[in-house]
Order: C-alpha cells, then sequence, then structure tokens
C-alpha cells in the first residue's frame, strides 16, 4: 500500500531542493529563451501569417531531449554521491513511494517551464484568433511527452553515482525515442527496403508519433495510454535498478 | 528487542558477511567491533533494511526486515556512516522533513523538531543550511534525525569518527543518556569507546563474530587485560599476533 502522505513529503522536498540552489532558475530561463528563439527565430512564427502553435509545439521535443535529462540527472545520483540514499532508503518508506514523490517533483519542475510559455498563447489570441482547443490539447500533449522523459530521466539517473551519466543515458535513450518516429529518419529507413510493417510498428512505439496527433489537436486514449504506458515501464525499471544497486 | 539470525552477504564471489547471529535487548549498548572492512558496515545496512541479506534475518520489536520492512523502520533510528544529510536544507527544515516521513503532523511534529533540536544542541545553527556547518553539527543534525521519533532500537555507524575530543564526549553522553530504555548498537574502532559506553561489545573479523561478551570478559582473555592485544589476536590473520 502506497501512502500519499509519503508520497508527498518527498515531493515537496524534491520540488523544493530544485528552487534551493541556481539550477532551477538558470533552467527556466534556459528552457524560455531556447523555446522563443527556436519559434520566433527558426520556425520564423510572425512570418508565417498564421494563428496557431504549429512552430511552437515543433520544437518541444528536441528541448526536452536536451533539458529534461539536465533537470532528472542528480534525482537519484546525488542520492549516491552523498550518501543520503542510505538514509533515504531506511526510513520507513517504499521505494515505490520514493520514485513516485521523486517522479512527480521532476514532473511538476517541468510543468512550471511549461506553463511559463503561456505568453505565447496570449500572443497567438490577439494576433489572431486561433482554435483554444487545439492549443489546450497541444499542451497537455507536450505535458504528457515530457512526462515520458521526466521518467526516462529518472531511471538513467538511478543507474550510477555520476550525473553526467545520467544525463547522457537519459538523452540517448530520450534521441533513440525520439527518431524512431521522425519523418527524415522513418523515410531513410524504407529506403532501405525494410519492410513497411516493420517500420510503422517501430514508428508507432515512438515518442514523436503520439505527440503529432496531439500537437495537432486530436486526444486519442491510445496516446495518452502510450504515454502513461512509458512512464510506468520506466519508473518500474528504475525501481529494479535501484533495488538491485542501492550500495554501489 | 534485536534479534540478527544468520546474517549473510555476498558481494558477486566474495563473502562479506559469512553468518552473523546476536541479540540485543533493552538497556543494552552493543559495541560493534572490528577493523576495516570486517563487515560492520555491512551488517548494519542489513539490519537496517538498506540492502538486503543473502540470506537469514533480523527482527527488530517483532518486525522482519525481510518481510515487514516498513514496520520494522519504523522501530529503528540509524545514524548511517559519514551522517549523510540534505546540505542545501536548514537543520530544522531537514529535520521536520524526516518528522513528515516518521509520521508527525502539526503541533507534534513542531514540538518534536524543536526538541530534538534541544537535545541534539544544535539551536545556534537551526536556521544555517547544513553546508555550511562543521562537522560536529552536521553529525549531530543526522543524530537528531535518527532519535526524533524515539525510537526502540538505535543503530550508529562510527558516531564518533572525525569528531575532535569535547565533540566525542558529547556524543557518548547523549548515547549513556538513552541507554535505560532502548537498545543501541554502536560500531567503532575505538576501543576507549567500548569502555566509556558498551554495556557488551561483538568483534566481528572477515564477516565473523569471533567474540561476544561484556568489555570485562574480553578484557579477561589477555593476562594483562589490554584491550587492543585482545583485539590483536582476534582480528590479525597474519603476522605476530602477540609479541
Amino acid at each position: 500500500m502506497s501512502n500519499v502522505k509519503h508520497i508527498k513529503t518527498i515531493f515537496q522536498r524534491e520540488f523544493k531542493a530544485y528552487f534551493d540552489s541556481p539550477v532551477a532558475y538558470v533552467f527556466l530561463v534556459a528552457f524560455l529563451v531556447l523555446v522563443g528563439f527556436l519559434t520566433f527565430g527558426v520556425t520564423m512564427y510572425y512570418e508565417r501569417r498564421q494563428a496557431n502553435l504549429t512552430p511552437f509545439f515543433f520544437w518541444h521535443p528536441w528541448v526536452y531531449l536536451l533539458l529534461v535529462p539536465a533537470a532528472t540527472m542528480g534525482l537519484w545520483a546525488e542520492e549516491r554521491r552523498t550518501g543520503t540514499i542510505e538514509l533515504l532508503l531506511t526510513l520507513p518508506v517504499t521505494l515505490v513511494e520514493t520514485l513516485v514523490g521523486k517522479f512527480l517533483a521532476a514532473w511538476a519542475f517541468i510543468g512550471i517551464a511549461l506553463g511559463l510559455t503561456f505568453p505565447i498563447v496570449l500572443t497567438t489570441a490577439w494576433l489572431g484568433s486561433p482554435d483554444m482547443g487545439a492549443i489546450i490539447c497541444g499542451y497537455l500533449g507536450s505535458l504528457l511527452l515530457s512526462g515520458a522523459c521526466v521518467a526516462v530521466g529518472v531511471f538513467a539517473s538511478a543507474l550510477s553515482r555520476s550525473q553526467v551519466i545520467g544525463f547522457v543515458i537519459a538523452l540517448a535513450i530520450c534521441l533513440f525515442m525520439l527518431i524512431i518516429g521522425f519523418d527524415p529518419v522513418i523515410n531513410a529507413v524504407s529506403g532501405w527496403g525494410v519492410p513497411a510493417g516493420v517500420v510503422n510498428a517501430v514508428a508507432s512505439c515512438s515518442l514523436m508519433q503520439h505527440f503529432d496527433a496531439m500537437r495537432r489537436g486530436v486526444i486519442d486514449f491510445y496516446d495518452i495510454g502510450y504515454y502513461v504506458g512509458v512512464m510506468v515501464f520506466m519508473l518500474a525499471a528504475a525501481h529494479v535498478v535501484t533495488d538491485n544497486r542501492k550500495a554501489s | 528487542m534485536l534479534t540478527v539470525s544468520n546474517l549473510k552477504k555476498n558481494f558477486g564471489t566474495i563473502q562479506a558477511v559469512k553468518g552473523v547471529s546476536f541479540t540485543v535487548d533493552k538497556g543494552e549498548v552493543l559495541g560493534f567491533l572490528g577493523p576495516n572492512g570486517a563487515g560492520k558496515s555491512t551488517t548494519m545496512r542489513m539490519i537496517t533494511g538498506f540492502i538486503p541479506p543473502t540470506s537469514g534475518t533480523a527482527v527488530i520489536c517483532g518486525h522482519d526486515i525481510t518481510t515487514d520492512p516498513v514496520s520494522a523502520k519504523r522501530c529503528i533510528g540509524y545514524l548511517p556512516e559519514n551522517a549523510p544529510s540534505y546540505h542545501t536544507m536548514t537543520v530544522t527544515d531537514f529535520l521536520t522533513f524526516i518528522g513528515k516521513i516518521r509520521g508527525f503532523e502539526g503541533r507534534v511534529l513542531k514540538e518534536k523538531v524543536e526538541s530534538v533540536i534541544v537535545k541534539s544542541r544544535l539551536e545556534n545553527v537551526r536556521k544555517q543550511t547544513i553546508e555550511t556547518l562543521s562537522k560536529g553539527y552536521r553529525q549531530r543534525t543526522c543524530f537528531a534525525q535518527a532519535i526524533m521519533h524515539d525510537p526502540q532500537v538505535l543503530i550508529m555507524d562510527e558516531p564518533t569518527d572525525g569528531l575532535d575530543p569535547n565533540q566525542k564526549f558529547v556524543v557518548r553522553e547523549m548515547i549513556k543518556e538513552m541507554a535505560a530504555d532502548k537498545a543501541i548498537i554502536v560500531s567503532t574502532h575505538i576501543l576507549e569507546e567500548v569502555d566509556a559506553v558498551c554495556t557488551r561489545a561483538i568483534i566481528i573479523s572477515g564477516g565473523q563474530v569471533v567474540a561476544n561478551g561484556t568489555p570485562a570478559e574480553l578484557r579477561a582473555k589477555d593476562p594483562q587485560g589490554r584491550f587492543d592485544v585482545v583485539f590483536r589476536n582476534l582480528t590479525m590473520t597474519e603476522g605476530p599476533a602477540h609479541v
């Protein structure tokens, strides 16, 4: 039986820990500058003269790819390095409660970064009359996508006491899960004579494909289920790793 | 209150702990002695549920650590080696976090944190972040989290390691104050500490218990009653053991 109070206590400590150091503020600024630059500078938001957030959501997978691992790399690695893992895991809480608390804290932190992009919605609404349903759907998809990346990050962080290893492994896994559904990659692989059925099956496991539908404004329970599935799977993997490698 | 039965731990092909058994009753302070690498910390980590034993178990206040870890952990206060704590938190925040996890709320939580701050003599540093504290204060902060819930079993891994003589004295006094109504295990490789605080001592070497008795009984193994000679005879496996 998981105790919600324990999860809440661990969540609060982890969440506050982000803001106890300058890391959180550097992260938030980097996130917003990067998203802003890519949307306005690279995909030419104004020049398109369309009142939608397509160029904005287009970049989210790539920005998460770079920044989510940075936000999650310390979750377990730091506990190992400083030895607090021994304190935490000898308290009367289960490993599931600890993992869920940490995961939710990191996800909430990314959620705040995402929430702080709200001026772009105001801008779009002021310039034209965008489809608000599609925007909400896009944000929901983006939040789910970030949750999947956070779960990967939690897993990667549990692997070693080095934050750098946690970062690189999370980045590698996320990159793999993104590009197997990225159109240029799919086209290239199809060109090698791989059967279309196989290509499509692999691509449907990609973080990208499920986000593509949602950022266009289509909510499918299949997509939501996919993201929840990735999160549960990654946290279960993190549970196994942490349980087996506590002392190392 | 604490029964350890045939605890074993293998790390790959290395057998770190080869079957350790003992009991600790209320009112006892058990000294856990042994050279570095003898398996002291590994044994304590298994008793506190941090790492699972390869075989054997520990029963704490009737709760088996391998089958009912959460209940067993509730009865234990644990001070790990090197006294880890969250360095970016203040002393009060850190202790409040531990108190919440231990199930205290509202006014009771505040009182518990306050009383443990006073007991561990942390009043002057309560608002400082732990990273700014000296080693003695960090040690006491971690000690405070171990005793906050007034545990029946208190396990401390080298609680006086790296402290200056005055700080060592303070920690020993605190252990003695609490000894009456708890079962306490203190690991150390400082032999004088055994005389200062322990009612009984276990010497562990190469992952096995090689002696178990009161400090006086252990001393009696040497004609001159020198503890260090007894310790060396029991734990040195090569070279001249006794000159």
